[in-house]
């Protein structure tokens, strides 16, 4: 890229209208700041999004924008990305509309690895619908619509994408704009279907519902910063580590017997392990980073290079020998 | 006419004779054939290869096949039994013919579920070792059909095809199972010189499929060969018949299938346009084999995505139009339920696709491999909110070639998604085609735009008010779109209640402008008007035509006409319909064009309907031609 990109050039010129303090707010400061990075310029880069408070993201970025309609971005950006592999496409969606109502296309982007970038904002709660439970709300969850509580049980998100055996799998936290960053960078760099799960703080029907990792006080002690080929340590005081005991992972605090060499060392690429640590709930710590990710074949990759196979082989399309085809005669 | 009395007399007449003299030749001007066996007996390619023969003679043609539902039902049983009709003819013909002259009845099962569809004094070909004690149970009848006179009015063939055809591959070392599987071809081979015609082409197609196994072309095309000589020989044929060529317009022809004719229409409108074509389905009978066809024609190129759901087949193909293809879907009528939210976003945000419904008797899962045309007024109004759609509708297999190209290019010079209706009878269905010659279809202009000055994805042409396609990768044009509404000329969401009014009013005027893309109203028969006029669409075009020609012939005042357009109507419709003094629509559901024509013209039209998953007969749309003129 020959032209130096900033900010501003992500930024459109429609006014935000989030609620305020909403989680939307900082993910949307964090992608403006890291799409520059990347060197492609906004004509190529395409955002497509479902139905939800997070799906209003696109109008706010000056790029290729398409607002669609309620699950079905993973679907439409698959389309577009299969026939136009040159552009960089993001698709943003929430924990209703990727996980609900759109639960399908997302498990089957992610399993074909279309390379497309999905950035999950997961607030537990549906936004723009004022506030009923979602499938990542906690059972007992009271809300409009349970007001007795929620007897759903959840899923999760990481462990919904480990299961498709997506290419790319990691989480990280809105205001936690360092990290973010880093994890777009990474979502980025990768080829294949990257899915990133954010934390969003909905401040109006879900207020504080990640205050144990978002909150200056506690969030050393609950989040467990993942990286690659590096012990599980956590804690404000960096004493807190992840030890397995048998088959069963503990937290443990560093000691005279017990040292570094006793933890688990993460690696990316370790599809049971990201599975476990995928399903750690308090009192275990919050994984953040990346839980997975290997190289694999892109579908869309796949799928040109069959169609420019079938050129190599049959040579370009020709209508008239096409339409000719078969067992023909002639009446004079 | 009928094949049998003749051949009966004939028989009679020339016994003596036989044996020696070249056998003599009748003449016909139309044969309908039916062939029946189990799903496993090859009736398919039976009757393929018989029309293939037939086209090559200089007939014209119309076939169906008639697939059982289940894949492989058990062998011998009325479900599994599966079928195809020909009819072939030394005149034009409309339809696969009502009711066949000729059945072969491969088993009871395919006898028994046959049979009353037979012209009555129809020729009956069975295998006589298939009608054992097991097989007649198997099929329900109590006691033996060839035996128990219930088929004395028909004239009834028995060849023992199963002895005769491991007679003809003796000494080939096929195990009796590969060479049952030859049964087929020696009833090929006999109706091939029942109808004298050549069977070179089929010799040639045999060796193409076999190419894998040699061993097979050898006991194929000796079995083929038995047939043949054993329809000169046997005394059981006194005769052979010939249907002379008809008279059809010169040019180069194949047979084509509705649904091969749809995948090639859309293949010929990308490359027309300049753009690759990509499909996003999911497999749904009848429209599985667009699918499949387009598949095969990566090399345009064509992407073909098949999804995880009709949503995503429908969005996935949004997607692409967003991203400048000539982007299409194809389902059949539970899939057009699922996609009716997308197709609503299409029209909003003004992006072009093609949905293709092949209708299927429904209503939910109904019978999936019959046809119907009951999506009508789903096309029409099947969306939440004023979101109109453009509708167009094939009427013969060969049709939906045009009607599909018909479909994109209207699609891209209005930007607009459209619907394409066709139905299970013209997907299997086929018909002699006159290929085009592709420099001679109507031209689909793509225009990116590509100037940011003044650039507004919603400002419009001024003659079509269709909106610009800028695709992602044009510098300067980066814009949102989406299913909220949005201001005029940007795009921008508004909430703005005089804005909202307006933007649903351009729309429904773009579509309705369509209407000048509407080549005037042909009228078969009496322009002027008379004392009836048969309205239809789609499939039925083929009995109501033959059927107003046959009451012509008596000097009726009876003129049919036909639409391909059904959203937005022709200009001239209601002017045209108002010249006749009566006017009905005939239609496989239970009135949904004439709603719209009450509707549309307020003219007290009159239906024609049948919802039993099959097409009109010509003769039940005579009759009922008869009836309403007798007031
Ligand atoms: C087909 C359809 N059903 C329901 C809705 C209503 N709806 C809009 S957004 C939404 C839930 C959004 O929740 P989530 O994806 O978590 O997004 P958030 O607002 O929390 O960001 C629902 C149910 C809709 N727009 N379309
Ligand atoms: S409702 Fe919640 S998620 Fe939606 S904008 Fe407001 S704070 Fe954000
Ligand atoms: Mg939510």
């Amino acid at each position: 890229m020959a032209t130096v990109l900033n900010r501003k050039d992500f930024v459109s010129d429609q006014e935000v209208r989030w609620c305020p303090g909403c989680g939307d707010y900082a993910i949307l400061a964090a992608v403006q700041k890291t799409m520059p990075e990347f060197g492609i310029a906004p004509e190529n880069t395409v955002f497509i999004s479902g139905i939800g408070c997070s799906s209003r993201f696109p109008y706010y970025m000056n790029t290729y924008g398409f607002h669609t309609i309620h699950g079905r971005a993973p679907a439409i950006a698959t389309g577009l990305k299969i026939s136009r592999p040159d552009l960089d496409v993001w698709v943003v969606t929430g924990d209703g509309d990727g996980l609900s109502i759109g639960g399908n296309h997302l498990i089957h982007t992610l399993r074909r690895n279309v390379d497309i970038k999905i950035l999950l904002f997961n607030n537990r709660i549906y936004g723009l619908t004022k506030g009923q439970y979602s499938p990542t709300s906690e059972v007992g969850k009271i809300t409009k619509s349970t007001p007795a509580g929620s007897v759903d049980f959840p899923f999760n998100p990481i462990t919904v994408a480990l299961g498709t055996h997506g290419t790319f799998v990691a989480r990280s936290i809105d205001i936690e704009q360092k990290h973010l960053g880093e994890m777009l960078k990474r979502a980025h760099a990768h080829r294949g279907t990257s899915f990133i799960e954010i934390l969003q703080n909905c401040s109006i029907f879900n207020e504080g519902a990640f205050n144990d990792v978002t909150d200056k006080a506690l969030k050393a002690d609950h989040q467990l910063v993942l990286e690659h080929g590096k012990p599980l340590i956590f804690g404000k005081n960096r004493d807190m580590g992840i030890r397995m005991n048998g088959m069963r992972p503990e937290a443990v605090r560093l000691s005279a017997t017990v040292t570094e060499k006793d933890l688990v060392v993460h690696d990316e690429t370790n599809l049971s392990l990201a599975f476990m640590l995928g399903h750690f709930e308090p009192p275990l710590p919050t994984p953040v980073g990346v839980f997975y990710a290997v190289s694999q074949p892109t579908y869309d990759g796949a799928v040109n290079q069959q169609l420019a196979d079938a050129k190599a082989k049959q040579g370009a399309g020709d209508l008239k020998e096409l339409l000719s085809k078969g067992d023909t005669w002639t009446v004079n | 006419m009928a094949v049998p009395p003749e051949a009966a007399e004939q028989a009679a007449e020339s016994h003596e004779s036989a044996a020696s003299a070249p056998k003599p030749h009748l003449k016909r001007d139309h044969v309908v054939i039916r062939f029946a066996g189990d799903s496993g007996d090859g009736m398919q390619l039976t009757g393929m290869q018989f029309t293939s023969e037939s086209a090559l003679a200089g007939n014209d043609i119309a076939t169906l096949p008639d697939y059982p539902a289940e894949i492989r039902a058990p062998q011998g049983t009325l479900a599994g039994v599966s079928g195809f009709q020909l009819n072939f003819s030394s005149n034009e013909v409309f339809t696969p013919g009502d009711e066949p002259n000729v059945l072969v009845a491969m088993n009871p099962a395919a006898l028994r579920t046959n049979v009353e569809d037979l012209q009555p004094n129809a020729v009956i070909i069975v295998d006589r070792e298939a009608f054992n004690e097991s097989n007649i149970k198997r099929a329900g009848y109590a006691s033996n059909p060839l035996t128990d006179h219930s088929l004395d009015k028909f004239q009834v063939i028995e060849v023992d095809v199963s002895k005769l055809t491991s007679l003809a591959v003796h000494g080939l070392g096929l195990n009796n199972r590969a060479a049952f599987r030859c049964r087929n071809m020696f009833v090929l081979g006999m109706l091939s010189w029942l109808f004298q015609r050549p069977i070179d082409s089929t010799i040639v197609s045999l060796k193409n499929r076999f190419k894998k196994a040699p061993e097979l072309i050898e006991a194929n095309i000796r079995v083929l060969t038995a047939g043949y000589n054993y329809g000169e020989t046997t005394e059981m044929f006194a005769s052979s018949y010939e249907v002379p060529a008809a008279r059809i317009a010169p040019g180069l022809y194949r047979n084509i299938t509705g649904n091969s004719a749809t995948a090639l229409g859309f293949v010929a409108a990308a490359v027309k346009a300049g753009r690759p074509l990509f499909l996003g389905s999911y497999p749904i009978t009848p429209a599985s084999d667009i699918l499949h066809d387009l598949s095969g024609y990566k090399n345009f190129p064509v992407y073909t995505f098949q999804a995880e759901d009709e949503i995503a087949g429908v969005c996935s193909a949004i997607g692409a139009a967003f991203g400048g293809a000539i982007a299409i879907t194809t389902t059949s009528g539970p899939g057009m339920d699922l996609k009716a939210e997308a197709v609503g976003l299409a029209m909003k945000v003004e992006l072009p696709i093609v949905i293709t419904d092949v209708q299927r008797a429904g209503p939910s899962t109904g019978m999936p491999t019959k046809p119907e045309q009951a999506d009508l007024l789903q096309s029409m109004y099947g969306r939440h909110g004023e979101a109109p759609v453009p509708i167009i509708a094939a009427s013969t297999p060969a049709d939906c070639f045009d009607c599909a190209y018909e479909a994109v290019r209207i699609a891209v010079k209005y930007m607009t998604p459209v619907i394409l209706l066709t139905d299970g009878q013209l997907a299997n269905g086929a018909e002699p085609w006159l290929l085009p010659d592709p420099e001679q279809l109507a031209p689909i202009k793509v225009e990116f735009a590509t100037n940011p000055e003044g650039f507004l994805p919603y400002a419009r042409d001024a003659e079509t008010l269709s909106r610009p396609w800028a695709v992602p990768g044009t510098k300067g044009l980066e814009h949102r779109i989406g299913g909220l509404s949005g201001e005029n000329l940007t795009g921008n969401v508004s909430h703005s209640p005089a804005n909202n009014e307006l933007m649903v009013r351009t729309r429904a005027r773009k579509i309705a402008g369509i209407v000048r893309e509407i080549p005037p109203t042909e009228v078969f028969g009496d322009a002027g008007g008379g004392d009836l006029v048969v309205l239809g669409w789609g499939s039925s075009f083929g009995p109501i035509r033959e059927a107003v020609k046959h009451v012509r012939a008596k000097g009726k005042k009876v003129s049919h006409v036909h639409l391909r357009y059904l959203n937005p109507l022709p200009r001239d419709l209601g002017e045209t319909l108002k010249r006749f003094k009566q006017v009905m629509v005939a239609e496989m559901n239970m009135g949904q064009l004439l709603k719209l024509i009450r509707a549309e013209y307020l003219i007290d039209a009159f239906g024609f309907n049948k919802i039993q998953g099959r097409p009109f007969k010509v003769s039940e749309m005579e009759n009922r031609i008869n009836r309403v003129l007798e007031g």
